[in-house]
C-alpha cells in the first residue's frame, strides 16, 4: 500500500530532510567517520547498513547532538544547523530510538513519554496532554501501548513502541532507528515495519540503522553502506540485492547462504526423553520434550525467544535441574544431584556455547587466555604441579587457538570486553570446539555478531558436523535456522511443535508452528491468527 | 502507665525524631537522584558544629542555622564534585566525609573556644526556643484533645514543624512535579534524562544540595534545639540511623516519617526505662534500650524487612555511552 510513495516521483526542488556534508569524526587515533556525505529526502525511509564498527552509531550520535563532529556541516530541511547537544536535535525535529531504550522501568508509559518535554514545573497538565496526544496515535499508527502500564511490565516490542511515541510526542519529523530489531520477534517486526512506514506516508523521515540484509531490502525506500569510516555507496534499494549490499559492507564477496554439503548422520548420540522443568516461580518451562540429535548432523530449535529453549540448554548444560532422561550415546546422564553440573557434562562429551555470552561464556574483566580455559582448567595440559597452574602453556595453548579460530586482534593479554562481538563469540566457540566434544549445544551462535564473522562462525560449525559430532543450535533467527540445520524442531510454550526438514518447509509453516498453530491444513486461515497471537501478549488499549 | 506518660514518650520521641528526619530526607533526595551518600553523618556533625559556634559567637540563632547549612553545603558540594564530577566512588567520599567532619570539628571547637572540643552553652536567644502554638488555653478543657494538644502538638521548637511540613512537601516535588520526575528518572535512568536532552550534571547537584541543606538542619537541630551547645560526636550516629530509616521507608517521604518516628520511639524509650519495666513486667537492662535503635539499624540494613529496591543507577556515576 505505501510502496507507491518513492522519492522518485518528487520534484529535485525539496530541499532532503537531512543532508550531511563532510562530517569526520575520530577517537584519538581510531577515525570512526571520515569525509561523510549523505542526503535524505523528506517522506522516506533510508537504511543505513554496514558492519559492526563500521561508525553507523557514530554518524547517528553526532546526528543527535551526543558527539561533536571535528569537521563538516549538517542541514536540515536546507537550512544548515548546528547541533551541540541532544536538546537542539530535539528542537530540530530529530527523534532517536537507540538500540538500548533510554527508559525508566519502573515509571508508566506517559511519565516517561512526558519526561523533559514538561509543559510546565506541575506534571498534572502535561500527563494529561500526552495521555489525549497517546490515544490519538495509538489509532492513526497502531501505536497502542496503556499508558499507565509500567515499562518493565511490557514486552521488549512494547518497550520500543514507548520510545517511537516519545519521538513523536516531540514533535520528531526525523525519526532514526538503531538496530531497531535486535530484540524484536518476527512478528514484533513485521509490526513495527508496518509502524515505519505509516509514519513514512505521513511525511516523517525515517533512518533505519541496521546490519540486516533483509530488513533493508523489505522496508526501505533508499539505503547508504558504511565500512571502516566511510560511506561506500548509496543506491536505491529496488536497484540493488542483498548480495551487492553485502559485498560492499564486507569488502569482499560473501555467501550469504551457508555452504555445506547433505549431512550423512551417525548413530543417535543425543536422546532426551520426556524431559520436565519447573522453574523457581513453580511455573512449568519444559512441558515434556523429546528430541533426538545424531552424530553428523545439526538439530536445529526454531522458536520465538522464551518459550523454553534456553531451559533446555541450561539442562542439557548442566546448570539447571529437571525431570526425564538424557542419554549421551547411551550413556544415562543425571539431571538433579551432584553429578548434574557444567563439569560432568563435558567429562560427558558436551560441550557449551552459551545464549548469552556475556554473562555465561565468557568473564568480560578477565584476559582472552584465562577465558579461553575456563571449564578446562583443571586439563592436566595445564597444570604445572599439583598447586600451579601453566600459564605459559596456558596462553600458548590459547595463541594458537587464536590463529585457527580468527579471533582479531591475536593478543592472549587482552581482556574479553575488549574484542568485538563476533571475536567474543570465536573465543568461546574456539574453546569448546577444540576440547573435540561428542555434542556441541549452541546458543544464538551469532547474536550481535557481524557478517564476516557469521560466515566463519557458521563454517566452524559445519565443520564439527562433518566430523562426525552432534549438533543442537538454538537460535531466535529464523534464517540462520533454515540455513544451517539438517533437521528444524520448532518449540512453543515448552513444547516441541513438530520437525521439518528444511528442504521441506518455509519460514511461513514454520512461523505458525512458532505460534503455537500445528494445523497445517488450513495454512491461509490459520497464518493471520497465528501472526496475531504472537502480536498480542496482553497489552494494548 | 498513664495517658499523660505516654503523652510525655511521644513528645519526645518527635523531638528525636526530628534530626532523623531531616538526614532521612535528605538522603531520600540525594538517592533519588542516583546518589548514593553515607556522608550524612559528618554534615550533619559539621553544621551542628558551626550553628552552635556561630550561633554562640553572633548570639543569633538565625545566623547560626545559616552556618550550619552553610558548613553541609559545601560538604555536599564535595561529595558532588567527588561523585558527579569526577566519577570517584561515593561510599569512599561519603566515609572521607564522615572523618573529615569528626575531626575538624572538635579541631576547630578547641582553637576557637578552648574548652575541650566543645562550644559554650547556649543561652536562650541563641536557641530555638519552644514554641507555644495558639489556642492551648482554649482547648485545654476539651477531653484527651487538650492534653494531645498541649503537650505533643505544641511546645515543640520551630524546626521540629518545620521538618513535619517537609514530608508532604517533598512528596508533592517527587511525585507531582516536573523537578521530582526528572530527579526520579535521574536516579533509576540518567541515560533517559540525557537522551532527553536534560542535563544530568546539573540536575545531581541540585540534588547534592537540597541534601545539604537538610542535614544542615538536621544538625542545627542536634545542637540549637535539641541540645544547647555542640559536643564532640554529638550527631552520634544519627545519619546512619537516618539511612537505615530511609531504606525501611524504601525512599519514599511518607514511610520515611513513620520510619524516623520508629526510631525516634525506641530512642524515646531509652529515656524512660521505668516505664518500660512497668509495662513489660521484665527488668530490660538500660544498655539494652540504649542500644535498641541501633540494633534496629543493623536487623534493616541486613534486608530483614522486606523487598526494598533501590533507585537503580545508585552509586553509580554517570558516563554518556556512544
Amino acid at each position: 500500500m505505501s510502496d507507491g510513495n518513492e522519492q522518485g516521483g518528487r520534484p529535485d526542488t525539496v530541499a532532503p530532510a537531512i543532508e550531511l556534508r563532510g562530517i569526520s569524526k575520530a577517537f584519538g587515533p581510531v577515525q570512526a567517520n571520515k569525509d561523510i556525505a549523505i542526503r535524505v529526502m523528506p517522506g522516506t525511509i533510508h537504511g543505513i547498513i554496514g558492519e559492526n564498527g563500521a561508525g553507523k552509531s557514530t554518524l547517528m550520535s553526532i546526528l543527535y547532538g551526543f558527539y561533536k563532529a571535528d569537521r563538516g556541516e549538517i542541514f536540515i530541511s536546507g537550512k544548515k544547523t548546528e547541533i551541540p547537544d541532544s536538546q537542539a536535535a530535539i528542537a530540530a525535529g530529530i527523534g532517536m530510538v537507540f538500540q538500548h531504550f533510554k527508559l525508566v522501568e519502573n515509571f508508566s508509559v506517559l511519565e516517561n513519554v512526558v519526561l523533559g518535554a514538561e509543559d510546565g514545573a506541575r506534571l498534572k497538565p502535561s500527563l494529561a496532554k500526552a495521555r489525549l496526544l497517546l490515544t490519538d496515535l495509538a489509532k492513526e499508527y497502531e501505536l497502542n501501548v496503556k499508558p499507565d502500564a509500567l515499562i518493565e511490565d511490557l514486552s521488549v516490542g512494547y518497550q520500543q513502541r514507548v520510545e517511537i511515541l516519545k519521538a513523536l510526542y516531540r514533535k520528531a519529523d526525523i525519526l532514526i532507528l538503531d538496530e531497531p530489531t535486535g530484540v524484536l520477534t518476527p512478528s514484533e517486526a513485521d509490526h513495527l515495519f508496518r509502524i515505519l512506514k505509516g509514519l513514512r506516508d505521513e511525511g516523517k523521515t525515517i533512518i533505519l540503522i541496521t546490519h540486516k540484509l533483509r530488513e533493508i531490502m523489505d522496508v526501505t525506500d533508499t539505503v547508504s553502506v558504511m565500512r571502516r569510516g566511510e560511506m561506500t555507496a548509496t543506491v536505491k534499494t529496488a536497484e540493488t540485492s542483498p548480495e551487492e549490499l553485502a559485498e560492499l559492507m564486507v569488502g569482499r564477496k560473501v555467501l550469504l547462504r551457508v555452504d555445506k554439503k547433505p549431512a550423512t548422520p551417525y548413530a543417535s548420540v543425543l536422546e532426551v526423553e520426556n524431559l520436565r522443568v519447573v522453574d523457581e516461580n513453580g511455573v512449568e518451562r519444559l512441558k515434556g520434550i523429546d528430541l533426538q540429535v545424531r552424530g553428523g548432523e545439526i538439530l536445529g530449535i526454531a522458536g520465538v525467544a522464551g518459550n523454553g529453549q534456553s531451559e533446555l540448554l541450561h539442562v542439557l548444560g548442566g546448570y539447571m535441574n529437571g525431570t526425564g532422561n538424557i542419554r549421551v550415546n547411551g550413556n544415562e546422564i543425571d539431571l538433579t544431584g551432584k553429578h548434574s553440573d557444567g563439569q560432568s557434562r563435558r567429562e560427558r562429551g558436551i560441550a557449551h556455547v552459551p545464549e548469552d555470552r556475556h554473562r555465561e561464556g565468557l568473564i568480560l574483566d578477565f584476559f582472552a587466555w584465562e577465558n579461553m580455559i575456563f571449564g578446562y582448567h583443571q586439563a592436566p595440559e595445564y597444570q604445572k604441579s599439583r598447586w600451579f597452574m601453566d600459564n605459559n602453556a596456558i596462553k600458548q595453548a590459547t595463541a594458537e587457538k587464536m590463529e585457527r579460530f580468527d579471533v582479531r586482534p591475536p593478543i592472549t593479554g587482552l581482556t574479553a570486553k575488549n574484542f568485538s562481538g563476533g571475536n567474543q563469540q570465536k573465543i568461546v566457540l574456539a574453546r569448546e570446539i577444540e576440547r573435540d566434544p561428542e555434542l556441541l549445544l549452541v546458543g544464538q551462535p551469532t547474536r550481535g555478531v557481524d557478517i564476516g564473522a557469521i560466515e566463519f562462525i557458521h563454517q566452524q560449525i559445519v565443520a564439527l558436523r562433518d566430523k562426525g559430532k552432534a549438533i543442537l543450535l538454538v537460535s531466535v533467527e529464523l534464517d540462520e535456522i533454515m540455513s544451517l540445520a539438517d533437521r528444524i524442531a520448532v518449540m512453543f510454550d515448552g513444547q516441541i511443535m513438530g520437525e521439518r526438514l528444511p528442504s521441506e518447509t518455509d519460514e511461513r509453516e514454520l512461523g505458525m508452528l512458532m505460534a503455537g498453530i500445528t494445523d497445517t491444513g488450513r495454512a491461509d486461515t490459520a497464518s493471520s491468527t497465528g501472526a496475531q497471537r504472537v502480536d498480542n501478549p496482553g497489552i494494548g488499549v | 502507665m498513664d495517658f499523660l506518660t505516654l503523652l510525655q514518650i511521644l513528645d519526645t520521641t518527635v523531638r528525636l525524631a526530628t534530626p532523623l528526619l531531616f538526614a532521612c530526607l535528605a538522603g531520600l533526595y540525594s538517592e533519588r537522584a542516583g546518589i548514593f551518600d553515607i556522608g550524612l553523618e559528618g554534615k550533619m556533625l559539621a553544621a551542628a558544629f558551626f550553628s552552635a559556634a556561630i550561633a554562640s559567637v553572633s548570639g543569633s540563632v538565625w545566623i547560626g542555622l545559616l552556618a550550619g547549612i552553610g558548613a553541609s553545603l559545601a560538604l555536599s558540594i564535595v561529595h558532588g564534585l567527588a561523585s558527579i564530577t569526577f566519577r570517584g566512588n561515593q561510599l569512599i567520599s561519603g566515609v572521607a566525609i564522615n572523618f573529615l567532619a569528626s575531626g575538624l570539628t572538635v579541631l576547630i571547637a578547641q582553637d576557637w573556644f578552648q574548652q575541650g572540643g566543645r562550644t559554650p552553652s547556649l543561652g536562650s536567644e541563641a536557641r530555638f526556643n519552644e514554641i507555644e502554638l495558639p489556642f492551648v488555653d482554649a482547648f485545654a478543657n476539651i477531653p484527651w484533645f487538650g492534653l494531645i494538644y498541649s503537650e505533643l502538638i505544641s511546645g515543640h521548637s520551630i524546626l521540629v514543624y518545620v521538618a513535619l511540613l517537609a514530608v508532604p512537601l517533598t512528596w508533592y516535588i517527587l511525585f507531582r512535579t516536573r523537578f521530582g520526575l526528572r530527579l526520579r528518572a535521574v536516579g533509576e535512568n540518567p541515560a533517559a534524562v540525557d537522551t532527553a536532552g536534560i542535563s544530568v550534571i546539573w540536575l545531581r547537584y541540585l540534588a547534592v544540595a537540597i541534601c545539604g541543606i537538610l542535614c544542615g538542619l538536621a544538625g542545627a537541630y542536634l545542637a540549637t534545639s535539641l541540645q544547647a551547645g555542640f559536643v564532640r560526636e554529638m550527631s552520634s550516629g544519627r545519619g546512619f540511623i537516618a539511612l537505615a530509616a530511609l531504606i525501611f521507608a524504601k525512599w519514599r517521604p511518607w514511610y520515611a516519617l513513620f520510619s524516623c518516628l520508629l526510631f525516634g520511639f525506641f530512642q524515646a524509650l531509652s529515656f524512660r526505662p521505668d516505664v518500660v519495666k512497668a509495662v513489660t513486667q521484665v527488668e530490660i537492662p538500660g544498655q539494652l534500650l540504649d542500644a535498641l535503635p541501633y540494633i534496629l539499624t543493623v536487623v534493616i540494613l541486613a534486608g530483614f524487612v522486606g523487598k526494598a529496591i533501590p533507585p537503580r543507577a545508585g552509586g553509580e556515576p554517570y558516563v554518556k555511552e556512544r
